[in-house]
């Protein structure tokens, strides 16, 4: 199909994260960090110092690799890039904001869940008519 | 299957313009022939069938797209909570092994073990990739809050591998999700551009090309008709002059057996009522 990229079959994908100190934490605690020979890592560790165009460049890094299926992303900096996480439509690499230590979850800012909540609802709706 | 979508894309394009120029009364620029009828006939049953068929695609694409939708909304709110459960595991860890035991997880990343494999499902000829993750090798940070607190950092271990569970079907639905609306879109638009744009043009063709053969026959009704009424005529004027050379032979035949040619007959008669010098009075 034209205008579609075609989803490739990977056989082992990382999960990267850009996320606060203790997200991350808990996540490499689980085995997902990875660092390659160029010392370069899947994930990216948001602090008070961290800037947006660091995040940008990060953002934009995970969802061009090659070995990279999953991208998780902290929603209040999600909300920092909202722009760019918008733009963003692409199958592969997922984008999946997720909750954070101390900002609260807010469904509404999620790109995604903002969609599927509409959809869900007009269909809900349009099943309840029938 | 591209020059397809182009294709139907072009007949979308030029349809709308067509009915911003003249309405509904578009047709393709064919020439009225009985052959041209059979093939507008086969077109329009190919596109028929193929209209039927991709609505069943359609149908089914959407009825996978609400399984879909439901399972988003219900595992978006169960990775709230799961996710909160794991931030307070690690709460208690770190409360356990001491805050420095982060330094000790950061400096201890080598090469990631759990990783993802992506399969594609296929559903209705739309490739939906299908993530999932495994763990290869030996769990790293083995070691980690040997000292103290193991006990936490292990259960805090096991609640974020829950917790990648989780988000992994998330990542996978999400993806799904966004593949199927774009593949629901593009078959209803397909569907939509043979429904009011190729199949009403070739039927317009079809009616057109019946007018155009109906004139046709009227025509050669008309000037067959025209031609019997010569052909009548002509006859009728043939009768005529064969009935008048018969009466005159018939005369002609009278006369020969009297002994006079019917013309010197004729001559005597018309002589008779001449002059003749000869006589006196």
């Amino acid at each position: 199909m034209a205008g579609r990229t075609p989803i490739r079959t990977i056989n082992s994908a990382l999960i990267a994260m850009i996320a606060d100190e203790d997200t991350v934490t808990g996540f490499l605690l689980a085995g997902v960090g990875n660092v390659d020979l160029r010392r370069k890592t899947n994930y990216l560790i948001v602090d008070s110092k961290t800037t947006v165009k660091q995040i940008e460049d990060a953002f934009k890094d995970f969802t061009s690799r090659e070995d990279v299926a999953v991208v998780l992303l902290s929603q209040y900096i999600a909300n920092m890039i909202r722009f760019l996480v918008d733009s963003y439509n692409k199958p592969v690499p997922a984008i999946l904001e997720i909750p954070s230590k101390d900002h609260p979850y807010d469904p509404a800012h999620d790109s995604v869940l903002s969609r599927v909540k509409y959809l869900f609802n007009t269909e809900s709706v349009a099943s309840g008519r029938r | 299957m591209l020059i397809k979508e182009l294709d139907v894309q072009k007949y979308i394009l030029v349809g709308e313009t067509f009915v911003k120029m003249s309405g509904q009364n578009q047709r393709l620029n064919v020439v009225p022939t009985v052959t041209m009828l059979g093939v507008m006939k086969a077109r329009l049953i190919g596109a028929t069938r193929g209209h039927a068929l991709l609505k069943k695609k359609s149908d089914a694409l959407t009825v996978q797209f609400r399984q879909i939708l439901k399972k988003i909304v219900s595992t978006k709110e169960s990775m709230g909570e799961i996710l909160k459960s794991s931030y307070f595991t690690l709460t208690e860890a770190k409360y356990a092994a001491g805050d420095n035991i982060k330094h000790v997880v950061l400096e201890n990343v080598q090469s990631a073990s759990v990783r993802v494999r992506s399969q594609q499902n296929n559903i209705a000829g739309v490739k939906l990739p299908v993530f999932k993750h495994y763990t290869d090798g030996e769990t790293k940070n083995d070691l980690t809050g040997l000292g103290r607190g193991g006990q936490q950092v292990q259960a805090c271990r096991n609640a974020y591998v829950k917790a990648i569970e989780v988000l992994v079907e998330l990542a996978s639905l999400q993806t799904s999700f966004l593949t199927l609306d774009e593949a629901i879109k593009t078959t209803n638009r397909r569907v939509n551009a043979l429904e009011n744009v190729v199949k009403p043009r070739i039927e317009n063709t079809i009616s057109y090309i019946k007018g155009e053969l109906d004139e046709l026959e009227r025509e050669d009704f008309f000037r067959l008709k025209k031609i019997q009424g010569y052909k009548k005529k002509e006859i009728e004027r043939q009768v005529a002059a064969a009935k008048a050379y018969a009466q005159e032979k018939v005369a002609e035949e009278i006369a020969l057996k009297e002994g006079v040619s019917f013309e010197t007959a004729n001559n005597m008669l018309t002589q008779g009522s001449q002059k003749d010098e000869d006589i006196i009075f």
